[in-house]
């Protein structure tokens, strides 16, 4: 069993880079997750995803499939769009999520428009859907340092940030770090998602981010709490993901985060807080 | 008097000048080609008879193509519709009827002896479907050649001469490349008659000359390979010491450098299957293409 594990591993050095980076990315990016959807951003971070695609199409245009150009594109349009949608929620009558729906079919129907125009349409889907058994060093390298510039600004500004989630009117008139957290948090989301893109791809970096987090809410009680749950689903996931890429032979990204979702799933039901499962016990417990 | 004069002649010059462009625009052969490949062909063998557009461009992907409003009009406007066919452009259906193109379909491959290859469907039920990149065989090219000619001589009997004339002059240099490939190829030791490619579109290529042709992912780049299929391939070229790789113009080259990277395996250049490189790349023509293909083997197999 456990050589069952252990061996595409030990023989494959395709397999021993994906898991790294796949590791290296559940290390920062569920956390982040963890406050989107504390903060009711969920969608938000979905709409980001998508954000990314044209920038990183503009790279792509301009460098071809360089990994520096298209990560700076990604993150330059995922900003650009998180920054125009906060703005015209604050200034116009339309409320942030309607802006974000409309920044982000924008932003996707731009970018396949982008990479098409270049000619070569198979492109579009390895951009789409990135290749996580293709990371190479620089890859590697980007992802790691995201994950770790990540980790450290996400516990310089914790604190804040907690309270952004939980009390937000308290923030704004203690101190006034309430703005520079949003606009580091967001800055943040974009980089995680910029890193999950070069491995798992635009649609699925968001996946990596969000469904751990929504998992770990059935779990913790507190802040830290989730994020720890959340970082284990993500390393289980994708651990898993590798492997049943490897023995049942379906493409790897999509594969870890299907097993992201059912850890969603299971947690939905056997949740220690408030899961489907133990809602109903106690009752029958009652009845009895 | 002299005014009336250069007015006249003016007249008569535009009259001229009118018939000799209408008759132009009308004695030319409307031909629409479905891919590079096949234009470059219909373009040798049509001469200045015909005018010939391709649907998909240079370096672009047939299996993926997505017809536009744009190719639907050229093909309405168009008098022949050359298509590889053997399920190659699996768009091919639907443009043709939403266009209300109203003239001859060619299909070039007729009479070539397909592949059968096996397609694993989901569920584990096989298909056995023809493999489309019969081009990649001279012999078959020759007979791509035949179809086109007669199609032009049955769309436009007056070219008939020039057509034939078009046609013997290039079949004749096809078979001079057959002759070059083999002798190029055939001088490899048999121990190195092996190479991977990222899209396995040389079946014919492959058959054809004596090479051994392994791939990474299915047949059509539609496929996204699982980390199984890339475990096999690194296995067998570790195995059956396969001391080449190729890339190709239109699939995704960081999973070969991946592969490349892990078994030590030379990266071979790039090799033309599907479409021409642009008129200044390394392939812009058929025979161009085989050219570089058998060089860019050749280098990798031969050290």
């Amino acid at each position: 069993m456990i050589d069952a594990v252990t061996q595409p591993f030990i023989e494959f050095a395709f397999m021993r880079r994906a898991l790294v980076g796949c590791l290296a990315l559940s290390l920062s990016a569920p956390p982040i997750g963890v406050f989107l959807v504390l903060r009711r951003m969920s969608l938000m971070g979905d709409v980001m995803g998508h954000a990314v695609l044209p920038g990183a199409a503009i790279g792509y245009l301009l460098a071809g499939l360089s990994l520096f150009a298209m990560s700076l594109g990604g993150f330059a349009a995922g900003l650009a769009v998180a920054l125009a949608a906060g703005l015209v929620a604050r200034s116009t009558v339309l409320r942030e999520d309607a802006s974000l729906a409309g920044f982000y079919l924008v932003s996707l129907a731009l970018g396949v428009l982008i990479v098409s125009v270049r000619g070569s349409n198979i492109d579009l889907l390895h951009v789409l859907f990135g290749t996580v058994l293709a990371l190479d060093d620089a890859a590697l390298l980007l992802i790691a340092a995201i994950a770790t510039a990540s980790l450290a600004v996400l516990a310089v500004i914790y604190r804040p940030l907690v309270l952004e989630c939980f009390d937000p009117q308290f923030l704004r008139s203690a101190s006034n770090l309430s703005s520079p957290t949003h606009l580091t948090f967001l800055v943040l989301v974009v980089l995680n998602l910029v890193a999950g893109f070069q491995a798992l791809g635009t649609l699925m970096a968001v996946g990596i981010m969000l469904l751990p987090a929504v998992s770990a809410r059935f779990w913790a009680e507190d802040v830290s709490g989730m994020i720890l749950v959340a970082i284990g689903c993500a390393f289980a996931a994708s651990l898993s993901g590798l492997l049943l890429s490897y023995y049942a032979n379906v493409p790897t990204g999509p594969a870890i985060i299907l097993l992201c979702g059912v850890g969603y799933l299971l947690s939905m039901l056997l949740g220690r807080r408030s899961g489907l499962i133990w809602n109903l016990v106690p009752r029958k417990h009652l009845e009895a | 008097m002299k005014h009336r004069l250069v007015t006249s002649i003016g007249l008569a010059l535009l009259v001229l000048l009118g018939i000799s462009s209408f008759a132009q625009a009308d004695d030319k052969v409307k031909a629409v080609a479905s891919f590079s490949i096949l234009g470059d062909m219909v373009r040798r063998v049509g001469g200045d008879r015909v005018e010939v557009v391709t649907l998909v461009e240079p370096d672009s992907d047939a299996h993926v193509f997505s017809p536009t409003p744009a190719d639907a009009k050229t093909l309405a406007s168009a008098q022949l519709f050359f298509v590889n066919g053997l399920g190659f452009e699996g768009w091919m259906a639907r443009l043709e009827k939403s266009s209300g193109f109203k003239g001859e379909t060619i299909v070039a491959s007729h009479g070539v002896k397909p592949h059968i290859m096996v397609e694993e469907e989901e569920g584990g039920e096989a298909e056995t479907i023809a493999d489309p990149h019969a081009w990649q065989d001279l012999a078959n090219g020759k007979l791509y050649v035949a179809n086109i000619r007669d199609g032009l001589i049955a769309a436009d009997p007056a070219g008939k001469a020039t057509y034939e004339a078009n046609a013997a002059q290039y079949l004749d240099a096809i078979a001079k490349e057959e002759a070059a490939v083999k002798q190029a190829l055939g001088k490899l030791p048999p121990a190195r008659r092996k190479i991977i490619t990222s899209h396995d579109a040389f079946v014919y290529f492959g058959a054809a000359y004596g090479l051994e042709i392994i791939a990474p992912e299915g047949v059509s780049t539609e496929s996204e390979a699982s980390a199984q299929d890339v475990a096999k391939i690194i296995r067998q070229i570790k195995e059956e010491h396969i001391p080449a790789v190729f890339l190709e113009n239109v699939t995704d080259h960081r999973l070969l450098d991946q592969i490349a990277r892990e078994t030590g395996a030379k990266i071979g250049g790039t090799l033309y299957s599907d479409a021409l490189s642009g008129p200044d790349g390394p392939a812009p023509s058929y025979l161009d293409m085989f050219r570089h293909n058998v060089g860019a083997l050749t280098a990798a197999l031969s050290s």
